[in-house]
C-alpha cells in the first residue's frame, strides 16, 4: 500500500503565537512557552539567543535575560487557530488538523482543482497569508509525516516544498531519527548506531516487528515513506441546542412544559433530519433572578418529545414543587450524546419486551419522579450498606468500587436480605442490664444478653451472638473516615440481626429475615 | 388424624403423606392452560402445583429471604422482576439467592401510589414483589387479581393478602454456625408452613451458605 499525497500548511512557532496574543507581548520578543518545567516552544529572537527546545527555565531564562516566560495553553492555541481554519476551509473544505498549527490536506481534490500540486501550494499559502499568517510554509509529499517534514524543511524564502511522488524515502534518509516521535524507540536505534530514518528503513520490518512491536513496526513504515495515514477531514460540528425564552417569565410547570413542546418537537426533528437521535439531553434552566440549573439527563434508547418533558419537568420539581421559587425566564436543551438513527429503528412488528418494559416504568416515573425507579448492581465496600448501589432507571449505574476485589474485613457467609438504609438506634445489653460498650482493642465490656430491635421497644433475649468485629477504613482522610464494629446477633424469636457500633451508639445494618 | 399419622410406622407414614398430596394436588388441580413459571425445583413441593403459577398471587408475610427464593427461578430463566414497596431489599443476598440483577426494577417508596404502580409493572414484568404500605381493600385486591389473571404476571406478597394461591410463613429458625461469641451466620434451618385453600403443610428446609445452595429435606404433611 502506498502512501496518499498529502499537503502539511505549517504554521511556524504557532504557541508562541497564541501565548503571546493572549498574554499581550509582541510576539517578536524572545518568548518561551513552557510546559512541565522545560521549554515546549520558542520565539525566533529566543532561538538566536541560544534558547532551545528542552532547556529548563533556570538554563533559558541565564541564556536570554529578557526571555519572557508563558505557560503553555493548549485550549487558546486551539481557539486562536479556529479562524485561520475557517479562512482556509474557505477555500478548501477537507482540512484535518493534526495539532493547532498544523494541518493536512489530501492532496488529490486541491491539486487537480487548482491545475497542479505547485498551485495547490501557492493557494494554500495565500489563503493563510490572507487569515494573518503570512510566514507560514507548505510541504506536499507521500503521506502526512513526509509532508510535515518537507514544510519543515523550508526557509523563509523558499515557503512550500514539493518533493516528488515516490520520492519521500530518498528525502525522509538522511534526517535524524528522532522524527520518529517515539523517544524511547530512537534512543535505542541512536545507541545501536542507527541515527538516520534511511537506516532505520533499511532494517528488515519483521526484525523491527520482533524488537520494537506493532508500535515500532507502524514507525518503520513511516520512515520508509510508506505512511499508512490517511486524512480525515474534520466535519465541522453543527450547533444543535434549541432555546425557548419566556417574556414574560413562567412560574407553573405545567404552563412551561405546554410552551416547550414546540420546541422539543423542533430539536429533535433537526436532529431526525439528520439520521440521529438524542440518547443523553442536558437541561439548561435560567431563572428570573439569574439562577442556572443545568443536569444532564441519560436515555436507555432514544429521547421523545414526551420524554424531553418530562426530565425537564423532574428538572424543575427539584426547584420547588407545583409553584416555583422564581419565575423560569430561559430553557435550553442541547443534546450530551447522539447516535445514529438506524441502531434504534423499531423492528417491523414493533418493538420487543423491552420496549414495553421501557415504557411502562417510563410512566410509573413520570407518576413519582425520576429517582423512584431503580437499578441495581453490586458495588465494593466492606459494609453492606456501601456494597448496594442503586442507580435511577434508564441511567447508567456504574460502581465506583469494584465488587470482585478482595475486601478484607467484609462478614463471610449469608448476604442480609433486609439492608436498613437509615440505621435505626437498637440498644444491645449485657446481663446486667447496662449498654455494651467495645473498646479500642475491640472487646465488649460484656458478653451481649438482652437486645431491643428498632420497631419495638420490647426487650428480647439473645440467643447466639457472634463478634464484634472491627472495620477501620480510610483513617488517613478525615471526612471519610470510619471506624466501626460489626456484630450478629439471633434473639429468642428466631431472628438474626447485623448491629454496628460506633462512637458509643448501636445503630442496625441489616436483618436476616 | 395428624395425631395417628405421626404414630405410624415409617413406610406406612411414607405412603400416607403420598396419599395427601395426591388429594391436595387433585383438590388444586385448575383449570386447562394454566400456565407455570420455572421455579427452583428445592421449592416445589412448597408450592400448590409444583411450580409457581402465572397470574396468581402468593403471600409472603415475613421472609424475604423466601420471596427472593421464589423470584430466583422465574428470574434466572429469563424473567424480569419488579420490587415495589421494599425499601431495604438486599441486593447482594437477592443475588446470591439466584435473582439476575440486570433483570431486577426498584420502586421503593411508591408511598400512596403503590397499587397503580403494582398494576402498572405487573402489565409489562412477570414477577411483581410488594409490600403493601397499608392493609389492600377487597376492591383493590379483587382488581389487581384481575389484571393479574390478565396479564399472567404473578405477584408476591409480603404481608397478608386475601386471595393467595398459597400463604408461605416461616415458622420456626434455627441457625447453624454462630455460637456465643464465635463462628458467624452459616446457616438456618426453618419450616416453612404452607397454607393453600384450607390445607396446611410444613416444610422444613434448610439454606446453607456454601456456594448459596439450599437442601430440601423431607417434608411432614398436616391436613387441617
Amino acid at each position: 500500500m502506498s502512501a496518499e499525497r498529502a499537503i502539511v500548511a505549517w504554521c511556524p512557532d504557532w504557541p508562541i503565537r497564541a501565548g503571546a496574543a493572549e498574554a499581550g507581548v509582541d510576539p517578536d520578543e524572545p518568548i518561551a512557552v513552557i510546559e512541565a518545567g522545560v521549554v515546549a516552544a520558542c520565539s525566533a529572537s529566543a532561538r538566536a539567543a541560544g534558547v532551545r527546545r528542552g532547556l529548563r527555565i533556570r538554563e533559558a531564562q541565564s541564556r536570554c535575560a529578557t526571555l519572557v516566560v508563558l505557560p503553555a495553553n493548549p485550549a487558546a492555541d486551539a481557539r486562536r487557530f479556529e479562524p485561520v481554519l475557517t479562512a482556509l476551509e474557505s477555500g478548501i473544505p477537507t482540512v484535518q488538523v493534526v495539532r493547532p498549527g498544523v494541518v493536512v490536506i489530501r492532496a488529490q481534490g486541491p491539486a487537480r482543482f487548482f491545475g497542479g500540486e505547485p498551485e495547490a501550494a501557492e493557494t494554500v499559502l495565500g489563503l493563510l497569508a490572507g487569515a494573518g499568517v503570512p510566514e507560514a510554509r507548505v510541504g506536499i509529499a507521500d503521506g502526512p509525516f513526509a509532508a510535515e517534514q518537507a514544510a519543515r524543511s523550508t526557509t523563509p524564502a523558499t515557503r512550500a516544498r514539493l518533493v516528488a511522488p515516490g520520492g519521500s524515502a530518498s528525502f525522509l534518509a538522511p534526517l535524524p531519527v528522532a522524527l520518529t516521535g517515539m523517544p524511547e524507540l530512537a534512543a535505542v536505534l541512536t545507541k545501536l548506531g542507527i541515527r538516520t530514518l534511511g537506516d532505520f528503513a533499511a532494517l528488515p520490518a519483521d526484525q523491527v516487528r520482533d524488537r520494537f512491536g506493532p508500535a515500532g513496526e507502524a514507525a518503520h513504515r513511516v520512515a520508509a515513506g510508506l505512511d499508512p495515514r490517511r486524512v480525515v477531514p474534520r466535519i465541522a460540528p453543527k450547533d444543535r441546542t434549541a432555546t425557548v425564552e419566556f417574556e414574560p417569565p413562567l412560574d407553573r410547570v405545567d404552563q412551561i412544559a405546554f410552551a416547550l413542546k414546540r420546541t422539543a418537537e423542533r430539536f429533535l426533528d433537526a436532529l431526525a433530519a439528520d439520521l440521529l437521535v438524542c440518547t443523553g439531553l442536558t437541561v439548561e434552566i435560567g431563572t428570573e433572578d439569574g439562577g442556572l440549573r443545568r443536569r444532564t439527563w441519560l436515555h436507555p434508547r432514544s429521547f421523545t418529545t414526551l420524554d424531553v418533558i418530562d426530565r425537564v419537568r423532574w428538572q424543575l420539581s427539584g426547584i420547588g414543587v407545583e409553584a416555583l421559587e422564581a419565575a423560569v425566564s430561559v430553557v435550553r436543551l442541547a443534546p450530551e450524546s447522539i447516535d445514529e438513527a438506524a441502531n434504534h429503528e423499531q423492528g417491523l412488528w414493533g418493538g420487543g419486551p423491552d420496549e414495553r418494559i421501557h415504557h411502562a416504568l417510563s410512566r410509573v416515573q413520570s407518576m413519582l419522579g425520576h429517582e423512584a425507579v431503580l437499578t441495581a448492581t453490586v458495588g465494593g465496600g466492606r459494609l453492606v450498606a456501601d456494597r448496594r448501589v442503586l442507580a435511577p432507571w434508564g441511567e447508567r449505574g456504574a460502581p465506583q468500587r469494584d465488587p470482585d476485589r478482595p475486601w478484607p474485613g467484609r462478614l463471610p457467609g449469608f448476604g442480609p436480605s433486609s439492608v436498613l438504609g437509615d440505621r435505626p438506634d437498637v440498644a444491645v445489653l449485657d446481663p446486667a442490664g447496662a449498654t455494651v460498650v467495645v473498646d479500642e482493642r475491640g472487646m465488649p465490656s460484656g458478653p451481649p444478653a438482652g437486645f431491643v430491635p428498632p420497631d419495638s421497644g420490647r426487650r428480647r433475649a439473645v440467643t447466639a451472638w457472634a463478634g464484634p468485629w472491627p472495620v477501620d477504613e480510610r483513617w488517613w482522610d478525615p471526612v471519610a473516615a470510619r471506624s466501626v464494629h460489626r456484630l450478629q446477633v439471633v434473639d429468642d424469636d428466631g431472628s438474626a440481626w447485623l448491629l454496628c457500633y460506633e462512637a458509643g451508639r448501636w445503630w442496625a445494618e441489616a436483618r436476616y429475615d | 388424624m395428624p395425631s395417628s399419622a405421626l404414630q405410624l410406622a415409617p413406610d406406612e407414614r411414607a405412603r400416607t403423606v403420598e396419599q395427601l398430596q395426591a388429594r391436595i394436588s387433585a383438590m388444586q388441580a385448575t383449570g386447562l392452560g394454566v400456565r407455570t413459571l420455572p421455579t427452583r425445583p428445592e421449592l416445589a413441593p412448597l408450592l400448590p402445583g409444583g411450580a409457581l403459577k402465572a397470574g396468581a398471587a402468593y403471600a409472603v408475610p415475613d421472609s424475604l429471604t423466601l420471596a427472593m427464593l421464589l423470584m430466583a427461578g422465574p428470574s434466572a430463566a429469563g424473567g424480569w422482576c419488579a420490587v415495589v414497596g421494599v425499601p431495604d431489599f438486599g441486593i447482594e443476598a437477592a443475588a446470591g439467592f439466584g435473582v439476575d440483577l440486570d433483570r431486577l426494577v426498584l420502586v421503593p417508596q411508591p408511598g400512596e401510589h403503590w397499587l397503580a404502580v403494582a398494576a402498572q409493572v405487573a402489565d409489562v414484568l412477570p414477577i411483581v414483589l410488594l409490600r403493601p404500605p397499608a392493609r389492600a381493600t377487597a376492591g383493590d385486591t379483587a382488581r389487581l387479581a384481575s389484571r393479574l389473571r390478565q396479564r399472567g404476571s404473578t405477584l408476591l406478597v409480603l404481608g397478608p393478602w386475601a386471595q393467595a394461591e398459597a400463604t408461605l410463613e416461616v415458622r420456626t429458625t434455627a441457625w447453624t454456625g454462630i455460637g456465643t461469641g464465635s463462628g458467624y451466620l452459616a446457616g438456618r434451618d426453618v419450616t416453612v408452613t404452607v397454607t393453600a385453600r384450607d390445607i396446611r403443610s410444613e416444610h422444613p428446609v434448610r439454606i446453607r451458605d456454601d456456594r448459596w445452595r439450599i437442601e430440601q429435606a423431607a417434608a411432614r404433611l398436616e391436613a387441617v
